[in-house]
């Protein structure tokens, strides 16, 4: 433990499977390999800090299917949780039970025990208040693979302290009504590399289910489904990669490339994920199936300002 | 110059320099990079030059393909807007235990070892890119009596630092990572150092490569 301690702290009793600071990622440095990171579902981040009064960009703990336990020693200070997610609080061995999207007082001595992610993938913490985090190029965003941003690039371990500044009076409720829906289709526009595959294979691509398989995470979805036969060539010369690039590796398997990726691939790109599909896309847990359904680039822009309208029409909800 | 642009999903270009992969073709690339760096178009999150391509992210809060297609296409290039030119010297130690794959090699190309090591040493190399991993830098051209296929079974860990080579490339694995590239040995220097919070990178694209052999002594002084 730091000697300079802060009266207010967390301590992590359990860290949960994949828990990481995260804020709105890292921009402008995928040419020297740094992919942009950030929290994996936006909608539900800016939600979280929203409920919290914080800026936009503050630090939020994401955590993916299980969740962390938190001890939490300090004056009161409100917390809200984002997401499909179950959890509870535990205060003087009683355990009680709240719902997401709203802000909730956490007392000195209380462990907040986030159990599960329902059918969904990620979840977010905020607090009426700042984790105290370390900074890497411009972000917080952990990024396990270049062990860089907060946490010194590691996911939360037993037993770390996690130091809280600037806490805030407590919060009103800001409750926002959100419900979050799930998705099979994802909807995705013709990638520079359509032309490697034999029609019977785009027509496969499009008509089929394909399975999440457990081999996901930050970095990307990888996908069984019917073999996407190649009829030009397996690899490309390495090139420049996106969030939400579906490539098609030798194995005529799809992997959709998600926000740690690898900057550079050089697998043929049949397609890319709409950006208003990205939020719900990151939220399909291993075992669901997915379909794709192809649309044009002009649709996919109208798709994403009704998306972000939608977003905004959330936070002006706020209760 | 730039052959065609198109879209790479809804929220990036797609700038093709062309199909091969020569020097001329990335200075080009590189070219562009730097001068969409200088340009400040509005909503440009992230600009990523590989061999002959350059892929252009954007918020698309801000901006649009379109709109930014227009941009690109209408951007008066600076000549050689700072193309680096940096010329960098990596010591590599070729003790056995580093050279994964030297015995592979001698096998495949039917040259020996010493004479690999000394084809090897004997080049400069240039950076068309660097990426896939942070800072890992792709260099070429490699003698063609080097040119080898990649491992057919992929190495689950390659060792931190290790240099590899496959076909007419080399690279060197800045972090342990899985990878099918032939190990022909180690460097002591951090190539992307995380602790540094401006330019992390020792090699960026551009910048000319001379690998120098040290003993295992060497290697190990360095190392402390």
């Amino acid at each position: 433990m730091k000697k300079n301690m802060n009266k207010n702290y967390f301590e992590v009793l359990r860290p949960g499977i994949n828990s990481t600071f995260q804020d709105n990622g890292r921009n402008n440095f995928y040419h020297i390999g740094i992919p942009f990171s950030g929290a994996m579902d936006n909608r539900n981040f800016l939600l979280a800090n929203t409920i919290s009064n914080n800026g936009i960009n503050n630090p939020v703990l994401e955590f993916a299917y299980q969740g962390p336990i938190l001890k939490y020693v300090g004056e009161n200070i409100s917390i809200n949780v984002t997401g499909d997610v179950n959890f509870k609080i535990i205060r003087k061995n009683k355990n009680l039970k709240f719902s997401c999207y709203e802000n909730i007082v956490l007392e000195n001595n209380d462990c907040l025990d986030i159990l599960s992610t329902n059918r969904s993938v990620y979840g977010y913490l905020s607090i009426g208040g700042t984790f105290e985090v370390d900074y890497y190029l411009n972000s917080c965003s952990t990024n396990t693979k270049a062990k860089i941003g907060a946490n010194s690039g590691k996911k939360l371990e037993t037993g770390q302290i996690i130091q809280l500044k600037n806490i805030k009076k407590i919060l009103p409720k800001n409750k926002i009504e959100y419900l979050n829906s799930k998705i099979e289709n994802i909807r995705i526009i013709k990638g520079p590399h359509f032309d490697y595959f034999s029609k019977d294979a785009i027509d496969s691509f499009f008509s089929n289910e394909f399975n999440v398989t457990k081999l996901s995470d930050r970095m990307g979805i990888r996908l069984k489904g019917p073999k996407i036969n190649n009829i030009k060539n397996t690899n490309i010369k390495s090139e420049g990669l996106v969030k939400g690039v579906i490539q098609i590796t030798a194995d005529g398997d799809p992997i959709i490339m998600l926000s740690d990726h690898g900057t550079i691939g050089g697998y043929p790109k049949i397609g890319v994920v709409i950006s208003a599909d990205y939020d719900k896309l990151v939220q399909i847990p291993p075992g669901s199936k997915i379909k794709f359904k192809e649309i044009n680039l002009k649709d996919a822009e109208t798709i994403f300002k009704l998306y972000e309208m939608e977003t905004q029409n959330l936070i002006s909800s706020i209760k | 110059m730039i052959k065609n642009i198109s879209n790479l999903g809804d929220a990036a270009l797609y700038c093709d320099f062309g199909n091969e992969v020569n020097k001329e073709i990335n200075r080009n690339v590189i070219n562009y990079f730097n001068n969409l760096r200088d340009s400040n178009f509005l909503g440009i999150t992230n600009i990523t030059p590989s061999y002959n391509k350059l892929v252009i992210s954007f918020d698309l809060k801000l901006t649009s393909f379109a709109k930014l297609k227009k941009q690109v296409e209408n951007l008066e290039l600076k000549k050689n807007n700072n193309l680096k030119n940096n010329l960098i010297k990596i010591p590599v130690c070729c003790a056995e235990e580093f050279a994964l794959d030297i015995k592979r090699l001698q096998k495949l190309l039917k040259i020996n070892e010493a004479k690999i090591y000394e084809t090897f040493f004997s080049k400069n190399y240039y950076c068309y890119m660097t990426g896939f991993i942070a800072g890992m830098p792709f260099l070429g051209d490699m003698d063609k009596s080097l040119f080898a296929k990649r491992l057919e079974t992929p190495r689950v860990k390659v060792p931190k630092n290790s240099i590899g080579i496959t076909e007419k490339f080399c690279n060197i694995y800045t972090f342990e990572s899985p990878g099918g590239w032939n190990i022909i040995g180690k460097t002591p220097i951090d190539i992307f150092d995380n602790k540094k919070n401006t330019e992390p990178n020792l090699v960026n694209p551009g910048d000319t490569i001379s690998f120098y052999p040290i003993s295992k002594l060497e290697y190990e002084k360095k190392y402390e």
